[in-house]
């Protein structure tokens, strides 16, 4: 069974379990494995964390009463995290998942100290022998969805609603117009950045606004379905994010990208249980299953859902990269020469914008 | 600019100012009477939820406002209780009030996230509504022309009405009022309702008009914003409705410039835009010679007690 926690509830039970000796959840063989998972945001995100718990639920009903999964929801980025994860330690997790980047100091901070407990951080790049990494390739997600936007749009210019311009969204969106010109090489993506990752009105506004401008299909990477609703109401397309958001816009809603987290969980429960968990950066997508593609539209024709299962087959077999030059920035830099690929180096630390991305 | 994006651009700040000035005006009216209630936020998402959740089950939209506001008019007499009645720290009991509502509203909504529901239809006929420049006027729901008439009858009661006068009265000087035989306690606790109730149909317009979903915390820190907005008026609702405008026009006007392609400021300048207008007005406000304070009611904040 689950427990559900919040973090007040922790920080009072805390107390209590400080005064046990710390005994490690292997020390006792009957007792079911602990795993612990922190969520910045709210389960109820629709987004990224309820992606994240969905993965949790899952890994718990395969393994049944074998294992125990906890979670701390609402988490702020900063030093609350680090007692979050120490508490979580304490009350005898064997294995923690910190599920946002910016867990990532407090982590590696906590595993230092802590060396029996396995920790997990993902997005993140600082790893220890107790401390591993993962992240999913949702950037092959958006070359997916960017195929579909330079075949479904008639106006040619497509809205981007973004967050903040890290190299995991920017990534995204040089992916999205790549694969968007390459079916359209006059394709646009005009993007907007919030500078927040959840502000269901702003968000909204913001679809307006680049719908007003001349976009006709919309995605965004930002976590609320608000600019999908927008796209419903203005008989526009649209793409989900995180979670399959068919729900709340059933006729713009074209696809979404699914974060699967839950065969990389149930793949590191099962080496803590095996005693085989190593440290180590995973980075699966599409092939893994830990990026998926939810269901196409009904309404989306025939050739644009073979064209988009085309690069979605390819990039699985390995014959298709997302980012393949020749690539030229947006100020007219050539990046990568003909046929040459993206290393995963270069796409983790991308700040610049491929040829027609207005930012 | 063609006439069509600006009057797109119109019409998304005035949805953009209609739950700010909803909130600004109930917690204006509460402040007026001397009490400041931080728990706007909390109300908003109180209303928020429980209007979404009526609206989905009884597929009935106007019900889900009429129990929104009936919603955050129970999360205020809440306050009220704490603070009014009990003597609790205002500022303290708002806050706690916020993180109650938060909670509480993620609670009651996690089995609707995913869901959504039929907006309100505009108040006019389509040939109005739907008209290509008059919709400029006519293209609203009924809940945009409410929140200008409210805040008309509003400063109308202030300032032109007996009970008005009292409401200030006690706002300005509680002991006095008291002295002359009010009943301070009664006349904060209806003041305090009205904020509720307003700080409810508030939060339900996120929920049911400007986004209509559930998703936890939807309001997202517009509580805040309204409480701002009241400062900024100067406590007179007038200036609470251009405040309200100014800042939907702030929001909605950036974002409407960087997808035309330039940007009249970096983002994270526009996520501090309205508490820096605040700010900016408060200087202002406060330098002119004719006035040396912030025209606050004098006993804000400040808890009474009969015979103390």
């Amino acid at each position: 069974m689950a427990a559900i926690l919040d973090r007040r509830m922790l920080l009072a039970g805390a107390g209590a379990s400080a005064a046990l000796p710390y005994l490690g959840a292997r020390a006792l063989a009957a007792d079911p494995l602990k795993v612990g998972f922190i969520y910045v945001g709210p389960v109820g995100d629709f987004g990224y964390t309820h992606a994240h718990d969905v993965a949790r639920k899952k890994t718990q009903d395969f393994y049944g009463d074998k294992i125990k999964t906890n979670y701390v929801e609402n988490v702020p980025e900063g030093p609350d995290a680090e007692r979050v994860l120490r508490q979580l330690a304490q009350e005898g997790n064997a294995l923690i998942f910190a599920t946002s980047f910016g867990f990532m100091n407090a982590t590696a901070k906590v595993a230092k100290t802590l060396p029996k407990v396995y920790f997990e951080h993902a997005t993140g790049y600082m790893r220890g022998p107790n401390l591993a990494t993962y992240n999913a390739r949702f950037y092959e997600g958006r070359a997916v969805i960017g195929t579909i936007a330079g075949m479904m749009s008639k106006t040619g210019v497509g809205g981007y609603v973004a967050s903040f311009p890290i190299p995991e969204v920017v990534m995204g969106i040089n992916c999205f117009t790549l694969a968007a010109r390459k079916v359209n090489p006059k394709f646009q993506t005009k993007v907007l950045w919030l500078s927040t990752w959840y502000d269901p009105a702003k968000e909204a506004d913001a679809a307006k606004a680049l719908a007003d401008q001349g976009a006709d299909i919309i995605t965004q990477h930002t976590d609320s379905p608000a600019p999908l609703q927008v796209c419903e109401q203005k008989g526009l397309y649209g793409f989900g994010q995180a979670s399959d958001m068919s729900s709340i816009a059933p006729k713009a809603h074209l696809t979404a990208i699914v974060d699967n987290w839950a065969p990389y969980y149930i793949g590191r429960v099962k080496a803590v249980m095996d005693n085989t968990w190593k440290t180590g950066d995973t980075w699966w997508g599409l092939k893994q299953d830990t990026v998926q593609i939810a269901p196409y539209n009904p309404a989306m024709p025939d050739n644009v859902k073979k064209a988009a299962d085309d690069v979605k087959n390819a990039i699985i077999a390995g014959t298709l990269h997302p980012v393949t030059g020749p690539v030229s920035d947006n100020k007219g830099t050539q990046r990568l020469k003909d046929g040459e690929k993206a290393t995963d180096e270069m796409l983790e630390k991308m700040d610049w914008y491929v040829e027609g991305v207005q930012s | 600019m063609s006439l069509e994006i600006a009057i797109s651009i119109v019409m998304t700040l005035v949805i953009a100012a209609t739950p700010i000035l909803l909130a600004g005006l109930g917690e204006l009216v509460a402040e007026k009477s001397g009490v400041l209630n931080l728990g706007v936020e909390g109300m908003m998402l109180v209303g928020a939820v429980a209007g979404f959740i009526t609206a989905s089950l009884t597929g009935f939209t106007p019900a889900g406002y009429a129990v929104a506001a009936l919603a955050g008019l129970c999360a205020s007499l809440l306050f009220g209780v704490l603070a009014l009645t009990i003597g609790a720290n205002q500022v303290a009991t708002g806050l706690a009030l916020t993180i109650f509502g938060t909670g509480l509203s993620s609670l009651a909504g996690a089995g609707f996230v995913g869901t959504t529901i039929t907006r309100l239809p505009a108040l006019f006929p389509q040939g109005l509504a739907g008209h290509p420049i008059f919709r400029i006027v006519f293209g609203y729901d009924v809940i945009v022309y409410l929140s200008v008439a409210l805040t008309l009858a509003a400063a109308w009661f202030l300032n032109h009405t007996r009970p008005g006068l009292i409401l200030r009265c006690v706002g300005e000087s509680d002991a006095s009022a008291h002295a002359i035989g009010y009943p301070v306690t009664v006349i904060r606790y209806l003041a305090v309702a009205f904020g509720g109730a307003l700080a409810g149909l508030a939060g339900a317009y996120y929920s049911l008009a400007v986004t209509p979903m559930w998703a936890d915390r939807i309001t997202a820190g517009r509580g805040w914003i309204a409480l701002a907005l009241v400062v900024f008026s100067s406590w007179r609702p007038w200036r609470l409705l251009l405040g309200a405008y100014i800042f939907g026009a702030v929001m909605t006007l950036e974002l409407y410039s960087k997808a035309a392609g330039f940007a009249l400021l970096p983002p994270e300048m526009l996520a501090m835009l309205p508490y820096l207008a605040t700010v900016v007005a408060l200087a202002v406000i406060a330098m002119r010679p004719s006035r040396g304070r912030l025209d606050a009611p004098r006993c804000l904040g400040k808890t009474f007690r009969a015979g103390a």
